[in-house]
Formats: structure tokens, sequence, C-alpha cells
């Protein structure tokens, strides 16, 4: 599985560690749609510690896309909400 | 759907608008080479913005603490003149200063994070388009093999989720700039309303009512410290002494006067802190 953190890069994951990331994401969403800031942020920084510490970064020479997204790191509550709600906006007008 | 599997349909979403795929597999491989180039381009323009912008803040912050200093030293002589209306003025003027070198400070830093991070973009799209480059020519060469036209159609989405988030960088960075823009504009105007230039009594005496009505604790603080200051000049500066709550009358000997107004209006050479975003207090010693 191929994982993307924005503005960092790609990282390969066995499948093992991707299933780790799904559960940690259903927290996210949890958070997100609550709107907890505090434990959005706690989630976020998990979530992209276990993708650094457990997955590979790709080389520049592999050029694939991705299977899954993160946010950039530090990335706040309100910043991904936006970027998630201006997307479907773009994408029912477009 | 999660979060992650969200943002990555939004991410390849944005990257299919970014290249208009070609009806010829090839064609678009050289598209997106040219569209890379141009990308590195606009990333490189953006990370010299950054630095202007960062330069800008450092400049002002300068000027705001060549205004602190003067309005420092206006607030000392008005004290002598018995002025105590212009020189809560100045000391409410120097305040203000200090809240804005705070809010500089802090975009300071911000924009700082976006140029480290844009430098680390660029680096990694150099080595991405150069490698782009060399497999390009390889795909194109065996293109009539099914299993090229599939690591074709691979590649190009590849590149274009890359494109993408860089795109994404390029706007938080922007989006930093515009916010600096906007709090440099007000600072501009605060420099340009000057300190207070004219200590005769010329200045509008609702305004230095309303000033004075509006003055903090901070600013009362430090004008009985400059007045305890000024009536013993040889207490130790920053502590109050008994003469703190009397007005300082006609009293005050001229040669104390004179010296003072000639030690402030020239500042020290070490006067200036090394925090360019931070002031230091009236009472501190030079």
């Amino acid at each position: 599985m191929i994982v993307r953190i924005l503005g960092d890069g790609q990282y390969e994951l066995d499948e093992a560690a991707a299933e780790r990331l799904g559960q940690l994401d259903v927290e996210l969403n949890t958070a997100l749609e609550a709107g907890d800031e505090g434990t959005f942020d706690a989630v976020l920084a998990m979530l992209v510690e276990a993708v650094r510490s457990t997955g590979s970064r790709l080389g520049t020479d592999r050029i694939v896309p991705s299977g899954l997204t993160l946010p950039h790191e530090g990335a706040t509550l309100g910043e991904v909400a936006e970027l998630l709600n201006s997307s479907d906006a773009d994408q029912t007008a477009g | 759907m999660g979060v992650m599997k969200r943002l990555t349909n939004i991410v390849q979403a944005k990257a299919n608008k970014v290249l208009d795929k070609a009806e010829d597999p090839r064609e678009t491989l050289d598209l997106s080479y040219e569209k890379q180039l141009e990308q590195l381009q606009q990333v490189r323009r953006g990370l010299a913005d950054v630095a202007t912008a960062k330069k800008r803040i450092e400049l002002q912050a300068q000027q705001l603490q060549q205004a602190a200093t003067k309005l420092q030293d206006q607030a000392r002589q008005a004290v002598t003149q018995n002025r105590e209306d212009l020189a809560t003025q100045a000391l409410t003027r120097r305040e203000g200063i200090a809240g804005q070198l705070a809010g500089l400070k802090t975009q300071h830093d911000q924009l700082a994070q976006q140029q480290e991070r844009l430098e680390a973009t660029t680096q990694q799209l150099q080595a991405r388009v150069e490698a782009f480059r060399t497999q390009k020519e390889t795909l194109k060469a065996s293109y009539t093999a099914a299993e090229a036209q599939t690591k074709i159609g691979e590649a190009v989405s590849g590149i274009s989720e890359s494109m993408s988030d860089t795109g994404l960088a390029m706007t938080r960075a922007q989006d930093k700039i515009a916010q600096m823009q906007a709090r440099a504009g007000a600072v501009d105007e605060l420099l340009a309303s000057g300190t207070l230039t004219d200590l005769s009594g010329s200045s509008d005496p609702l305004q230095a009512e309303l000033d004075k009505a509006s003055s903090s604790g901070a600013v009362e603080l430090q004008l009985a410290q400059l007045k305890s200051e000024l009536a013993t000049p040889d207490a130790p500066s920053g502590e109050l002494g008994a003469g703190a709550e009397e007005p300082v009358d006609g009293e005050v000997v001229p040669d104390a006067a004179a010296s003072s107004a000639t030690a402030g209006s020239i500042p020290a050479p070490g006067a200036s802190p090394a925090d360019p975003f931070s002031l230091d207090g009236p009472g501190a010693p030079s």
C-alpha cells in the first residue's frame, strides 16, 4: 500500500501496517466530524508518525499513484475540513 | 469513508485537472514533463516571494524598534517639560508598537517554516522531474507492449498526484504571504502616522484626551517610573522612589534635565535589544 503525506512524499507500507492506519483513520474522522481539535491534532500526529516509522520512503524514481493520503503534518482541523469541502464543491461545479 | 481515502480522491481529482490527458499516451508523457518544468519554475518563484515577505517583516521590525526608541525619548522629554499628557500619549503609542512586534514575530516564524517546506518541495520536485525525463523515453520506446501502456497510465497518474500535492503546498505558502501582507499594510500605516513630532502642544487635544483615557496600567506605571528616574537621577532605574507619587514640579535641577535630554536624544550603541521582535522596558538599565 502506497501512502502519501501531503507536503512530504510517499511511503510504502505492508498490509498489517496499513490496517492499523485504518483504525486511526476512523478516530480521525470522528474527531473531524465532532469538531474536536485536540483529538484531531493528536490522532493526526500519530498517523504521520506511524507512516514514517512503519513505511519505507519511496524513491523519486518510482512514479506511482497513492492508495491513501494524509494531510500535511501539523494541519489543523479547519484546514482539513476546508480542503475536503472546497474540493467537494469543485467536483459538483466542474 | 475515512479521511485518508476522501483526501486521496480529492488530490487525484485535482491531479486530473492539472493534466488534460491527450489521446496518445506518449503525448501525455511529454505534456506531463512540460507541466512539471513549469511547476518547478513556479515553486522557485514562490520561494523567492516567501524570502521577500520575510525580509519585509524584518525591515518593519527594525523601523518599529526605532520608532519605539524615539517615543521613549519623547516621553522622557515631555516629563522634563511637565507635559504628562504628551508623555502618556508617547508611552501609549510605544505600547501599541510592542503589540505589533509580537504579531510580526509570529508571522516571521510561520514564513520561515513555509520557506523550509518549499525548499524541501523544490528539491524533491527537481529529483522527480529528472527521473521522469529518463523514464518517459524508455516507456515511449517500448510503447507497443501492452504492459508499457499500463505503466504509462500509472506514471502519469503518479506524477499528476505529485504535482497536485506541490500545488497545495504553494497555496499554503501564498496564504501565509497574504496574511503577512495584510498586517504589513497596517504596520506601514502606523509608521506613517509617525511618532509625536511636535511636543509644543499643537497636537489634537481631543486625541490626547482619548489616549489618556485609554492608556493602560502599563503606561501609567512606565510614566511613574520615568518621573521617578528624572526626579532622582541617581536612584537605580526601575525602582520607584519616594517622589514617584508626587508631581514633578519646577524643582528639577537644570543640570539633570539637560543631561537627561541629551542622553535621551542619542540612543546608546548597545541600546537595541538582541531580539528584534521585543522591546526593552523603559526602566531597563542602559
